[in-house]
């Protein structure tokens, strides 16, 4: 969300495909703003039939934005549509649908209690005076399905199906509906390799029939595999364009990161000390494996690693590295990983409670569900952790409560009207530094940020940064997760990178290079 | 009577709107609603009746409140975790039936029946009350049953061992025997102190320690942000699981107080007594302000919603409108006051949505 105007020049490599064929579908000039925020400013996008588009870009770049307007769940402020070079105005999904285009969710919309063939026409059900045909549905559902995955009734209940046969139902949904365009968010992000290999291959089978995808994807392994053309966008702009056999890594990396956002972060990066704290080892993780218990697919695997005293670690990963695993297991809140956490030797019990007694606090990703008591007053929220350090026989010290909150609130330039005011009304950066103050107040040794700058400002996050250098300077160890490169190679003294729940090395010193970092955490592609 | 409620609302809406800050200003507005609502029922039907603003009036309403707000301050921790608890009603049948069994047979430890002093008896009515709320704590916490299903199940349990206890009768003379030592059950719902009877002291005590406990201590605090944020406050280090378990011990607790305030008052213990008074508790709380979504509200609130169910009943039996007509008033008195304020809140979130729209379509021109 940085720049303004300066770098966004859309570089074409090599000759541009685009013949005389009109798109499957296009968007010419879209904008939308949110609030002050740009979450597209004049892109144009177009997807071939026959073709899958990659659509590639850290989060926020606009993607989903994107995604929303071309199937009708957003309208755009400003900008058109064309399907087959024919404008057309959508007014909600169901429009879309009856374009023949259909969105299929990260998160699958579907509804676990129906069966395949009710969830395939929820919303489109074919009836007569109100009566559904439940025949038609299961018969039309059956042939779609077999062309999928023939094991699949259509008289089952999505909510016994495995996650990747949801993704099958919803396909079979887009398929239904005789879908000419396909767009996809992130779809492989819950599936296992073997789903992931039919996935594709029906992808294929797709595009063979002339369909157009598009597929929005971080895992760098899958985007070569089945991307025919690569669209990469940046705060809000499409920046790059190309074939996906003109251009390589350095290419996507080049355009997804830009040069402004790299120079705004170097001047942290400078602030970063060579040989961060002293060489004391204050956590070890040990061993530390958690599998999913739906797939049984591992979500950490064998993860070892020690944080030292005065430093800030980054855990650098795509999405479902293993990050935020990573970072509620050291906070106590998987209990169902194996492998030792210990304390300065000391190993703690697999609770928050325990783990925030022992030393170790935490600062959630999702800080809206996670985090925030939105009901509560700020100064409620700032004291949640450690209302037993201030009481006497069970009853809080009210004193004591507004002088901690006080401190807190000035050490960390919390801007507020007052104390008891609701938390809901403050920025997203002074809703996550009243998080902060949280997990400071019960005196913490090991601080454990996931993601702590999603969803607050680019002046909020440049605080957060240096609010973190000060408390590492302070002593605390910090175990800094995230999925935004350029920003964990500006605040961390060593990053260590995951990929797949696998630990692909750390990296220090004259190592710590963006290009490093990037190979270790697609290192998936050339197990 | 409804436009009379509803025009009293308007400037208080006024003014939470132009003063958004805080959950402060937020509940006080809350109470200063249920309390203005009691005002106006009130003044009402001291103008139909002179009878009722008396001084022996108020302390007779007041005597009637008092069972109800006892049940409504332990629902309230309750519903504060976003839970609710329809075993009330069945718990107090018990817990005074327990009592009862206790002042007329004893304790039969080794063979012989123990008989014990008054104090003792009450104390086993309510941890009685504690333990089967504790129960429902813990079915909710740990087997992670719905409570709404888990105190259901318990509405019917408790009422079924109150009457498995009695055989289907009720427990009569509870006077005790001086011989035994067992003497005055029904001092409580009978004495008076300075005038006013013990029920009224017992309520005010129950009521005070609760809003204490919910305001003031670790314990209270933790049960708002379990409430307002369950995954929030299991992140913070609080220990949620426990928090249950402890609510609803709260809850059958004061529902035990509530069981021996009635068996007391008659000296008998009916193990059908307090049937559906589990709706009046909820009615209360809600009525006091307390979210059903938990994390919002406060005991005085449902002290004062309690006191305007009561009232109103009260008043309509003293202009002689019929109990029919008396249930139907309860139910739209329910909902009006609770639809005002639900309005109140969706205007000032229109409000809001309206400016940022304006403001938003100034910035845009394209649209």
């Amino acid at each position: 969300m940085t720049g303004t105007a300066s770098d966004p020049v859309v570089q074409t490599v090599a000759a541009d495909p685009r013949g005389t064929a009109a798109a499957a579908i296009e968007a010419v000039d879209v904008t939308k703003a949110y609030g002050g925020i740009l979450a597209l400013d004049r892109v144009s996008f177009r997807a071939e039939p026959g073709k899958v588009t990659v659509l590639l870009g850290e989060n926020g770049a606009g993607k989903s934005t994107l995604m929303r307007v071309l199937a009708g769940e957003t309208a755009p402020d400003s900008g058109h549509l064309l399907r087959e070079g024919r404008q057309m105005r959508l007014r909600s999904s169901r429009d879309a649908r009856r374009e023949g285009i259909a969105l299929i969710h990260q998160e699958l919309s579907l509804f676990p209690a129906l069966t395949v063939a009710q969830n395939i026409f929820a919303g489109m059900e074919k009836h007569r005076f109100g009566v559904t045909n439940e025949r038609r549905h299961g018969e039309i559902a059956a042939d779609v399905l077999s062309r999928l995955d023939g094991r699949i009734s259509p008289y089952r209940p999505v909510g016994e199906l495995a996650v990747g046969q949801r993704q099958l139902v919803e396909i079979a949904k887009a398929l239904a509906h005789d879908a000419r365009v396909v767009i996809m968010d992130e779809p492989t992000s819950a599936l296992s390799n073997a789903e992931v290999d039919a996935l594709f291959k029906i992808i294929r089978e797709l595009t063979a029939r002339g369909v157009a995808i598009i597929y929005i994807s971080h895992r760098m392994d899958e985007i070569f595999r089945i991307a025919d053309q690569l669209v990469v966008m940046r705060d809000g702009r499409k920046v790059a364009e190309a074939p996906s056999t003109a251009v390589n890594m350095d290419w996507i990396n080049e355009n997804m990161l830009g040069s402004r956002q790299r120079a705004a972060m170097q001047e942290l990066v400078t602030s970063r000390r060579s040989s961060a704290g002293g060489r004391d080892e204050i956590l070890h993780v040990r061993n530390v494996s958690l599998a999913n218990p739906d797939t049984q697919r591992l979500l950490l695997s064998d993860v070892t690693f020690a944080l030292r005293k005065g430093e800030i670690l980054g855990v650098y990963g795509l999405l479902g590295a293993g990050k935020t695993e990573l970072a509620e297991t050291v906070a106590g809140l998987r209990s169902d990983t194996t492998g030792d956490v210990l304390l300065a030797g000391t190993p703690l019990a697999a609770t928050p409670a325990a783990r925030i007694a022992g030393g170790i606090a935490f600062v959630p990703e999702d800080r809206r569900h996670q985090a925030i008591i939105p009901t509560a007053s700020v100064r409620d929220n700032i004291t949640l952790s450690c209302l037993r350090r201030m009481a006497t026989f069970g009853v809080v010290s009210a004193q004591r409560e507004r002088a901690r909150v006080k401190g807190m609130i000035e050490d960390l330039s919390i801007r507020l009207a007052s104390a008891g005011q609701s938390i809901m009304g403050l920025s997203g950066g002074n809703q996550q530094k009243a998080i902060v103050a949280r997990a400071l107040l019960t005196e913490p040794r090991v601080l454990v940020l996931d993601e702590p700058t999603r969803g607050i400002d680019v002046g909020a996050k440049a605080e957060m940064f240096r609010l973190m250098r000060k408390l590492a300077d302070r002593g605390l160890a910090i175990l800094f997760a995230s999925s935004e490169l350029p920003e964990i190679l500006a605040v961390a003294d060593r990053i260590l990178v995951l990929s797949r729940g696998r630990v692909r090395g750390v990296f220090e010193g004259p190592d710590l290079m963006e290009r490093n970092i990037l190979d270790a955490s697609a290192d998936d592609l050339r197990d | 009577m409804t436009s009379e409620t509803s025009s009293d609302h308007a400037p208080a809406a006024a003014t939470r709107i132009s003063a958004p800050s805080g959950q402060m200003a937020l509940s006080i507005l809350t109470r200063l609603r249920s309390l203005a609502a009691l005002a106006i029922i009130v003044a009402i039907f001291s103008s139909l009746n002179p009878i009722y603003l008396t001084w022996d009036n108020m302390v007779i309403m007041t005597q009637h409140v008092s069972v109800t707000a006892v049940l409504a301050a332990g629902m309230t921790f309750v519903i504060l975790t976003a839970g609710i608890d329809l075993s009330v009603g069945s718990i107090a049948a018990l817990s005074g039936v327990v009592a009862g069994y206790v002042v007329l047979y004893g304790l039969p430890l080794g063979g012989t029946p123990v008989y014990l002093p008054t104090l003792v008896v009450i104390l086993i009515g309510i941890l009685c009350g504690t333990l089967v709320g504790a129960i429902n704590g813990f079915v909710v916490a740990f087997l992670r049953i719905p409570a709404f299903i888990t105190t259901l199940g318990m509405l019917y349990v408790a009422r079924g061992a109150a009457l498995l206890t009695t055989g289907g009768g009720s427990f009569i003379g509870l006077s005790g025997d001086p011989a035994l030592g067992n003497t005055g059950f029904d001092y409580v719902g009978t004495a008076r102190w300075f005038g006013l009877p013990v029920q009224i002291y017992v309520m005010a005590l129950v009521g005070i320690v609760a809003a204490f406990v919910a305001s003031r201590t670790v314990f209270g605090r933790h049960v708002y942000a379990v409430g307002g944020n369950e995954r929030a406050a299991m992140s913070a280090g609080i220990p949620v699981r426990m928090v249950k378990v402890l609510v609803y011990a709260i809850s059958g607790g004061c529902a035990g107080v509530a069981g021996i305030l009635l068996a007391s008052q008659l000296a008998a213990a009916d193990p059908t007594a307090a049937t559906n008074y589990e709706l009046g508790a909820i009615a209360a709380v809600v009525l006091g302000g307390t979210s059903l979504f938990g994390g919002q509200g406060s005991v005085g609130g449902s002290i004062v919603g309690a006191f305007v169910i009561g009232f109103l009943n009260d008043g309509l039996v003293l202009t002689n409108v019929s109990e029919f007509w008396q249930m139907v008033a309860t139910g739209l008195v329910i909902v009006i006051a609770v639809g005002v304020d639900e309005a109140q809140r969706l205007g000032g979130a229109r409000l809001r949505a309206r400016q940022r729209l304006r403001a938003a379509s100034a910035s845009t021109p394209g649209k």
